[in-house]
């Protein structure tokens, strides 16, 4: 059962889309259909964050609201889908200008003021959870939107000033209705949108989406739409069935078990992150510099596993963990470890009507730990030139248990077995370190790209395993430029 | 009382991340003034635009409503960098979904060329292509996606030639756009033979993205008489004016262009917002409908020239205190395949391979290299910033040949007050208190604890290394095209007391509006609000330059202050023969006319002028004085006068990666009398990132075919907002008036600060020499990513290595 419609709030306004084409982007909805142009489009590839806008959803507790930023410039419309839908212009009440937006006024925040509407946005979802954020916070929640003119000093001073009106805002005043709005959006059926030649689908069951799958397989799976979107916005491609997963329940399993953790393939990095990162501090951290806060608030496990990059960034440190998954076709599921998920460049294991729908994280046991290093040229919102991960259990500095991945090395993120072996049941010393290193030679040929040389990226690679060798040794060694968290 | 302003302080942290900043630190002059009281110089105005920026309603040519009938343009563009077109077939193209109307070259009904200076930018492809991107053909359909669907299908077959792209087998074919120049003071050959050291180096300094954030745009929109309105993102209206009337082969007085605002400029929209207009304008006179052409990023990244990458060097004689008695420079620049404005920018490149340094027995050259890559253009600085890279690299090198702090050789060869005041092209460089503000910046910065605690952590940590630099910043302010330096304004006032202005400088964020307002406002003595300011366009103030060369306000605010004070003058004259006072008797102040005893508001006094048949409206205009530059003997005073400033940068590296953070910049930029302290703070903050980002991490990268793969943001990094320090003090010198008369006794602000970058490169430099004990000077090309920094340290390891084995 569906209704062909999409329905959401564009602020306060319930709004019924139909017979529009999927392959939309929000940002395209506002500007052409809505003729709302205060949300701006700076690049149409989710990397500038001027077309900033905030997406309300309903949090697990189905009573409080979520305030994600997000690129709409690379979100299908499609997605809209039972949200609330706030943009720029709906900041303002009569003459008043937002919190936000005053103190950007105050501290000369907008130079062109081109990217400024994206900033207020980003500012906006910041200030409606912590309302007196500090810096480090001011920083994540604002990487995702490039300014050209100011240096940022002053948006961040911005940013920083606490929001002390938020209790009698509008969004304050219209908060229940809002909830109630949504909750009432979650009952209906699963949505449909079509223009009669492209199509979407949102199921909301994973039987549902099998048998959508199985009956339609050329379909196009679609999660947080922060690298396929690209294919329409850059490659001008056209996807004829989109089948969207954010709807799909069992997708959005969360669980924190004794041993492990499970994650369904639908959950954005937004939510599954703190847990994580509470486990594995260095992976938490590597987290917070994948994408933007924007792409962060999409973007899902499932995706970037199943997106195949030779990058990752997570896959190098999930096979470096030993994390499963599950596969599921028809009523069927299999579990594979995610290592050989990846055959060759964006080539996996997936067969015809197949979906991944859990990863499986084991945690780790006393003795071990994880060490996460991503070199790329730019600190925030950059992709890497190489990820590496280190999961070792020492015993009596002896190397009991090892296992090393890479991203950005080779075709797809793998293991460096030389590398393992080299230091497998080895003590951990010098000697062993530069065997190891040596080793990489042996398992990676990387290739030079526009992000860096084959020789940089080996340089780095093995010089990555001289730091963790530094770091594990000394606590108080200094190796790092940039600590976060 | 405008003070020393300062900007930020914080704590000094070493990761920078967790430090904690008091926001109530923020000492700008008069913040409670920015929305209301008097408007007029020297406050911190808030932009004029702020409050429509942060609500999204101020309009940006492609929010503007669509007009009936519009339709949207791309273009068909070249695939191969060199060769002549074979055939093109764009049968397909002109069938495909919402295709109206297809053009070539061959339907451009008057000039081809739309280049700005000397020939040879065609507006479309004439037989050959020269760059991967070119354009080759135009396409005008129903919406923006179905034009841009609509190109991919021409069938065009070429004959491909050999391609030049480097710089190096540009000069070795002589491949040049414009001929060579040299610029020449003394005898430099024999200065540097009979010098107690020499030295020789060269350096490759990257290009740079301008990355505005609204891409390039235009509308154009017939009217009744065969004539043109354009709108066009463009800091040159006057220029596309004159460039969409000669490709229609239409009269000048045919052809409005307006730009209201720009989602950023920085030299990027000098030149190279005409095409699109051009374009719009001819398949909107072709279709007789109005024509909306957007450039996607990834077009507007490859199809638009960028700041140019120079390969530089030089041979330098110097005694053994570090000062410098010979050099040579030779300036090559990448100036793409046509020479758009590459003439004067290598030429500001050759006027700036001093910096702030006197050099003595000089002769510094410059080759306009011609590459089969997009044409490259004006960026912030225009030139000047590749050229002051060779000097600070001099510097670096004779410091670490000589074994001392840089900052000392720095100081050895500022250029002098009475003597040693001579640059290499004969302008003598007048009221310079270059070493008073570098002695303040060394005293606020504590560069002397710092060097200190620097060279203890780099003798406390292996992997990790500091590096601290002090760089100044000597900028030649004028047009170096005389001609230019002029600027023209139109005021009027309404009978209700408010003021609208116009000038022919374009806002490009930079604050130009605001502060042209309040020299307006200043002059009648009025609120800032009372002026109002709309688009700049061709038919308000005609024949303008373009706003660049830092000179927006300088040219424009003395137009506009020339127009107000003509309409003053009437006023005073009228409230004598109306009142029978003398003119000692009128004043202006507070939103009122006192005339003797009586007081009358703004409003009623201007409604009373109004009644006595005075005219309420001007035009003003003005000239730079004293400038001259003669090409032919490369002597004269291309500069009304010098903008300064120094940057104190601190830098941690990593050995083993080669990342890198900025972790505190300390700065002290001389604006003259500051107009407006808090635009000229945001303009200093923005291009410090600026220029530290083009030295850093902004790497633009070719292929051998010529293709340009950093085309879109996920491949070419501009500065984000973790890259600003999180310890960041900008100051502006106190009380330190422009000795030249410009507006206000103030200085040009906008590309001066974007070279004190250079102290982060410099910085990292240091850090890296700590590999070597301070031994060596790494060769450092820029963008200095994190990549090259690894490469300096291995060298620095190697170099030492075999150092120590000798």
């Amino acid at each position: 059962m569906s209704i062909n419609a999409i329905r959401f709030l564009l602020n306060n306004d319930v709004v019924s889309i139909e017979n529009i084409d999927p392959n939309m982007t929000v940002l395209q909805y506002l500007r052409e259909e809505r003729f709302n142009s205060g949300t701006k489009e700076g690049c149409s590839s989710g990397d500038c964050g001027a077309c900033t806008v905030v997406m309300a959803e309903l949090a697990k507790d189905k009573q409080t609201l979520n305030y994600k930023a997000i690129n709409a410039c690379i979100s299908f419309v499609g997605s809209l889908h039972a949200k609330q839908l706030i943009t720029v212009e709906h900041l303002k009440q009569g003459a008043k200008l937002h919190h936000v937006q005053q103190t950007m006024v105050d501290h000369h925040g907008s130079q062109c003021g081109f990217c400024t509407p994206g900033f207020v946005m980003s500012s906006f979802a910041l200030h409606q959870h912590n309302n007196t954020p500090n810096r480090v916070e001011v920083l994540e929640a604002l990487a995702g939107n490039l300014c050209r003119c100011t240096g940022y000093r002053s948006i961040i001073d911005a940013a920083l000033v606490p929001n002390e009106s938020t209790a009698n805002d509008s969004f304050a005043q219209h908060y229940q209705q809002t909830v109630k709005q949504l909750n009432d959006f979650k009952t209906l059926p699963s949505a449909e949108l079509s223009n009669n030649v492209h199509r979407y689908f949102a199921p909301k069951s994973s039987a549902e989406l099998a048998k959508k799958l199985l009956d339609n397989p050329q379909a196009i799976l679609v999660a947080g739409a922060t690298d396929l979107a690209l294919t329409v916005t850059q490659n001008l491609a056209t996807i004829d069935d989109l089948v969207y997963l954010g709807d799909v329940a069992e997708l959005h399993r969360l669980d924190n078990n004794a041993d492990e953790f499970v994650i369904g393939s639908a959950v954005p990095y937004s939510e599954f992150t703190p847990m994580l990162a509470n486990e594995y501090h260095e992976l938490g951290e590597m987290i917070e510099r994948i994408g933007s806060k924007q792409i962060r608030n999409n973007g899902t496990l499932g995706g970037n596993i199943g997106n195949a990059s030779p990058i990752g960034d997570m896959p190098p440190a999930l096979i470096a963990l030993g994390a499963t998954m599950t596969l599921q076709r028809g009523d069927s599921e299999r579990k594979i470890a995610l290592e050989d998920f990846f055959i060759a460049y964006k080539k996996t294991v997936l067969n015809e009507a197949e979906f991944i729908k859990n990863i499986y994280i084991p945690k780790a046991k006393a003795g071990q730990l994880l060490k996460v290093y991503k070199i790329s040229k730019r600190i925030d919102d950059d992709i890497s030139a190489v990820l590496a991960a280190f999961f070792i259990e020492l015993n009596d500095n002896v190397v009991t248990n090892i296992r090393i991945a890479f991203g950005g090395m080779a075709g797809i993120p793998m293991r460096a077995k030389h590398c393992e072996a080299a230091l497998l049941n080895k003590t951990f010393n010098k000697a062993s370190i530069t065997a190891a290193q040596q080793a990489l030679t042996q398992d990676f040929q990387p290739m030079s790209d526009v992000r860096a040389s084959d020789k940089y990226r080996m340089k780095v690679g093995q010089n990555l395993i001289e730091k963790c060798y530094l770091e594990l040794q000394s606590k108080n060694i200094e190796t790092r430029v940039v600590n976060y968290a | 009382m405008r003070s020393l302003i300062k900007s930020k302080q914080t704590n000094k942290n070493i990761n920078g991340a967790s430090s904690a900043v008091d926001s109530g630190n923020v000492d700008l002059d008069n913040v409670d003034l920015n929305s209301v009281g008097l408007g007029g110089v020297g406050r911190s105005k808030k932009h004029e635009s702020a409050d429509k920026h942060v609500s999204g309603e101020a309009l940006y040519i492609d929010d503007r409503p669509s007009l009936r009938g519009q339709l949207h343009a791309a273009v068909g563009q070249s695939t191969i960098a060199c060769g002549l077109i074979k055939s093109i077939d764009l049968s397909a193209v002109k069938a495909a979904a919402g295709v109206i109307a297809v053009i070539t070259v061959d339907d451009v009904p008057g000039h081809t060329d739309i280049s700005p200076v000397f020939p040879g930018d065609p507006v479309l492809a004439i037989d050959k292509v020269d760059y991967v991107g070119q354009a080759i053909f135009a396409v005008a359909a129903t919406s923006h996606d179905l034009a841009r669907r609509a190109v991919k299908l021409a069938k065009i077959e070429y004959e491909e030639m050999a391609a030049v792209l480097t710089v190096k087998d540009a000069l070795a074919k002589q491949s040049f756009v414009r001929p060579p120049f040299t610029m020449q003071r003394g005898d430099s050959a024999n200065a540097i033979a009979q010098a107690a050291h020499q030295l020789s180096g060269e350096i490759s300094v990257g290009g740079q993205e301008h990355f505005y954030l609204e891409g390039q745009v235009s509308t154009a929109e017939p009217t009744e008489d065969g004539g043109m309105t354009v709108f066009s993102s463009s800091q040159h209206p006057s220029e596309v004016q004159k460039l969409v009337a000669e490709v229609l082969n239409i009269p000048l007085n045919k052809v409005v262009v307006d730009t209201r605002r720009m989602g950023g400029g920085f030299g990027g929209k000098e030149t190279q917002a005409a095409p699109w207009a051009c374009l719009a304008a001819l398949l909107s006179n072709k279709t007789k409908r109005p024509v909306k052409f957007k450039l996607s990023r990834s077009d507007d990244m490859c199809m638009t020239g960028k700041r140019h990458p120079f390969e530089n060097n030089y041979h330098v004689g110097f005694d053994s205190n570090g000062q410098i008695k010979g050099i040579n420079i030779e300036v090559n620049g990448n100036c793409g395949y046509s020479p758009d404005l590459s003439d004067a920018i290598v030429d500001r490149a050759m006027f700036h391979s001093d910096n702030a340094y006197f050099l003595d027995q000089a002769t510094v050259t410059g080759n306009r290299c011609k590459l089969n890559t997009v044409s490259h253009t004006a960026f912030r600085g225009f030139g000047g910033p590749q050229g002051m890279m060779t000097i600070e690299m001099v510097m670096d090198d004779i410091a670490r040949h000589l074994g001392k702090d840089p900052l000392a050789i720095r100081k050895i060869n500022l250029y002098g007050k009475d003597e040693r005041n001579e640059t290499h092209y004969h302008q003598k460089v007048e009221h310079n208190k270059m070493a008073e503000l570098i002695a303040s910046l060394e005293q606020s910065a504590d560069y002397q604890a710092r060097r200190a605690n620097i060279s203890q952590f780099n003798n406390d940590n292996a992997i990790l290394k500091k590096g601290l630099a002090l760089t100044p910043v000597k900028f030649g302010i004028s047009f170096t095209v005389q001609h230019l330096n002029q600027a023209g304004a139109l005021v009027h006032i309404y009978t209700d007391g408010t003021i609208h202005l116009n000038h022919g400088g374009t806002e490009m964020g930079q604050g130009l509006y605001t502060k042209v307002a309040q020299i307006v406002a200043e002059e009648f003595q009025v609120d800032v609000d009372t002026v109002g300011v709309s688009a700049t366009r061709t038919d308000k103030v005609p024949n303008t330059s373009p706003t660049a060369a830092s000179s927006g306000t300088d040219l424009n605010g003395k137009a506009a202050q020339a127009a107000a004070k003509i309409i003053k003058a009437r006023l005073i004259e009228f409230a004598c023969e109306k009142y029978d006072v003398n003119e000692a008797q009128v004043v202006f102040k507070a939103n009122q006319v006192i005339v003797a005893a009586e007081t009358f508001s703004f409003a009623e006094f201007v409604q009373q002028a109004y009644m006595g048949r005075v005219s309420l409206s001007s035009t003003g205009f003005y000239k730079t004085p004293k400038i001259h530059f003669d090409r032919a003997t490369g002597k004269g005073r291309p500069f009304f006068y010098y903008s300064t400033g120094a940057a104190v940068s601190e830098v941690l590296i990593d050995t083993l990666t080669g990342e890198y953070k900025l972790l505190r910049a300390d700065i002290l930029q001389d604006v003259g009398q500051s107009l407006n302290p808090a635009i000229d703070i945001g303009q200093i903050e923005g291009a410090f990132i600026q220029g530290m980002g083009w030295l850093t991490t902004e790497e633009l990268v070719w292929n051998e075919q010529g293709r340009l793969l950093s085309n879109n943001p996920a491949t070419y990094k501009i500065p984000a907002i973790s890259d600003t320090p999180s310890d960041f003090r900008v100051s502006l010198v106190p009380d330190d008036p422009n000795r030249e008369h410009t507006i206000y006794n103030s200085k040009a602000v906008g590309e001066p600060p974007l070279m004190l970058g250079i102290s982060v490169w410099s910085a990292l430099k240091d850090a890296i020499s700590s590999v070597s004990n301070y031994q060596l000077s790494p060769k450092l090309d820029t963008p200095a990513t994190p990549e090259r920094v690894l490469w300096a340290v291995e060298a620095m390891k190697e170099t030492t290595r075999a150092l120590g084995d000798i």
